[in-house]
């Protein structure tokens, strides 16, 4: 009998739930580890309708299970990413997600129109940014203005359209409806947590930046925890993320109600963390005898 | 390609792990694959075993032996990883990943080359003068103890050794041995700090002398994924821009790079 790891998200099928969490996979760099034709999409990191320099250095800092980065969604721009990185993508037999990033609402909706009759099959829409307009506060952290920038978005596109969650929120369930009542056809969860290191011995923050986004191992708990909430309080499909190392830590998202997962940090200290959780996975429905990774979705109630 | 010819993590055998100054530690590992694919500049990063830290510990290689496949890395004792580091004992495996990042660019067309090593940019430099072909001039910092310096004696033409409380060799650092010997030469390859990086670049372009040099920054990944390890590298046209010193360097051309003050 020959199992299924196929998913369907918002009438886009993927030949397995697995892909990279935005910002953590370069897609030429990467391939040298990674078969990208056995992923079942790949994320493209946070993209602006201008290049944007990034943060000044250290950018990166090591937590107990976990890192923390303020890399600043540094990237070159919609225009280069159409004529250099979306050609390269082309060839691999994958979906292809962008994540799109801006300061204002308007330049979200730019990048989402350059990205019209193109490829690219879904856009994610990165609402941790700073709002400049608003006074610096992440779009993500405020209810009404999710609601806002997904309908706004939604009107200059005619892909389906995943709206990433921030955790630095009192009640992701909030944002998780706002986004939907806006019009997301998924959600996807978590983003970073902010989080900050001070080296007692020089006495100055680690990061150039002071605060910086946790990830890794260190905040599986909060993600799981929070995917099982908005998929009892939504009705869309979710992409799972945050810490996951394993295909038994992908099964624990999938089981809280996510569709898809998505593996990050893993992915930078193990290269071939991907292609691993995707055999983890395999393994775990061979052992409990599951013919649909479908059928797991949610079952924890 | 499929999978299974990717590149990944491995494990290598660890042949001798002891301290050769204050603080300093030589560390020599077996790894046939790795070993043959290393060039001079390049570097392997090392992880932990205490899963608790995730991120690489890159170390860059002084020395390589094809036939034996095996390679020899110096580090210093600076926090929670390398202090693990130290515990190993040999007969032991440790992970790592490599090589990693660009090496120099040895084809250039060189008659005398000077190499200039402070601390711990001292064994990185090793592997490459091996295979530098011409005159060379060796310039080495040391803060009080030597290390290696034998090694470097074998290959060199000229050998200028400093410490910085002056027990031995002259007293002073590099730019001090460069300008009290008048060295010149058609191009220099320096690993040290970013404050001695700065000012042997300063002293280079008093002296109008092209080189390159190895930079160092916190690493997520090493191998390109993360965009956390950036310098300023200028380029034509723009002021500079961000380049990854995993992937793009972490060797670049000494009129490259931006030192901010
Ligand atoms: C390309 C490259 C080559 C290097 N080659 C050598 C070498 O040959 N010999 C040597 O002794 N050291 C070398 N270093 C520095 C070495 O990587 C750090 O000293 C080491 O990672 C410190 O780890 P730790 O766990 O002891 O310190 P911790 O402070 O506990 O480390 C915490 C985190 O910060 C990072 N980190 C801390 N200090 C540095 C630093 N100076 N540079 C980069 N990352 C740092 C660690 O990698 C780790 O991710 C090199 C660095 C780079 C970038
Ligand atoms: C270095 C780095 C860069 C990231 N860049 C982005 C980004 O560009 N856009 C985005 O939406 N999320 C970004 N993220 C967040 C991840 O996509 C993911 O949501 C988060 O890291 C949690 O997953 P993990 O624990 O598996 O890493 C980044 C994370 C890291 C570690
Ligand atoms: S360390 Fe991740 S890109 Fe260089």
């Amino acid at each position: 009998m020959c199992k299924s790891l196929q998913v369907k998200i918002a009438d886009v099928t993927f030949k397995n739930p697995v892909m990279n969490a935005s910002g953590t996979f370069q897609p030429r760099e990467c391939a040298d580890y990674v078969d990208i034709n056995q992923l079942g999409a790949v994320v493209v990191k946070g993209i602006s309708s201008e290049p944007w320099t990034g943060n000044a250095t250290p950018r990166v800092a090591e937590t107990y299970g976990g890192m923390l980065n303020s890399v600043g969604l540094q990237n070159p721009g919609v225009d280069v990413f159409l004529q250099e990185e979306l050609p390269y993508l082309e060839q691999f037999d994958t979906k292809i997600i962008v994540n799109i990033a801006g300061r204002t609402i308007e330049e979200y909706c730019e990048v989402a129109e350059k990205l019209q009759g193109t490829s690219v099959e879904m856009l994610e829409l990165n609402i941790s940014c700073p709002n400049v307009k608003e006074g610096g506060v992440a779009f993500g952290t405020d209810a009404k203005m999710v609601e806002k920038i997904t309908g706004q978005v939604k009107r200059h596109t005619d892909k389906p359209l995943i709206v990433k969650l921030s955790p630095n929120v009192t009640h992701i369930t909030e944002m998780a409806k706002a986004a939907v009542s806006g019009g997301a056809d998924a959600l996807s969860l978590i983003n970073t947590l902010l989080g900050m290191r001070i080296d007692v011995h020089h006495r100055q923050p680690i990061l150039a930046t002071k605060m910086g986004g946790l990830s890794g191992p260190a905040v599986k708990p909060i993600a799981v925890r929070m995917v099982y909430q908005v998929a009892n309080a939504v009705d869309v499909p979710i992409i799972g993320m945050g810490g996951i190392q394993t295909g038994e830590d992908a099964i624990e998202f999938i089981l809280a109600g996510a569709d898809a997962i998505a593996v990050g940090t893993a992915g930078l200290t193990n290269p071939t963390a991907m292609t691993e959780v995707l055999q983890g996975i395999e393994s775990y429905m061979d052992q409990y005898n599951i013919q649909d990774i479908n059928e797991l979705r949610g079952l924890v109630k | 390609m499929s999978q299974n010819d990717k590149k990944k993590r491995m494990t290598a055998k660890i042949l001798d792990n002891r301290q050769i100054a204050t603080n300093i530690y030589e560390m020599v590992l077996h790894n046939d694959e790795i070993t043959r694919a290393t060039m001079p500049g390049q570097f392997i990063n090392l992880y932990c075993r205490n899963e608790s830290k995730l991120l690489p510990r890159p170390i860059s290689v002084c020395e390589t032996d094809h036939n034996e496949g095996t390679m020899k890395l110096v580090y210093a004792v600076v926090g929670a990883g390398t202090k693990e580091f130290i515990e190993l004992q040999s007969g032991e495996t440790i992970d790592i990943l490599g090589p990693l990042g660009n090496g120099y660019d040895v084809n250039q067309p060189v008659k005398e080359h000077i190499i200039i090593g402070g601390g711990l940019g001292i064994p990185p430099l090793l592997e490459l003068t091996k295979r530098l072909r011409g005159k060379k001039k060796i310039v080495l910092g040391f803060r009080d103890k030597l290390f290696l310096v034998n090694e470097f004696k074998r290959y060199a033409d000229e050998l200028y050794i400093s410490t910085t409380d002056g027990s031995v060799g002259e007293q002073g650092n590099v730019i001090d041995l460069l300008n009290r010997n008048d060295i010149t030469g058609d191009m220099f390859y320096s690993c040290g700090s970013k404050r001695m990086l700065k000012a042997v670049h300063q002293w280079s372009i008093h002296h109008q002398i092209e080189g390159q040099i190895s930079l160092e920054e916190r690493m997520g990944c090493s191998f390109g994924a993360c965009v956390g390890c950036v310098a300023k590298i200028k380029r034509q046209g723009k002021q500079w821009e961000y380049k990854k010193v995993c992937t793009e360097g972490p060797i670049f051309f000494n009129k490259e790079v931006v030192f901010d003050v």
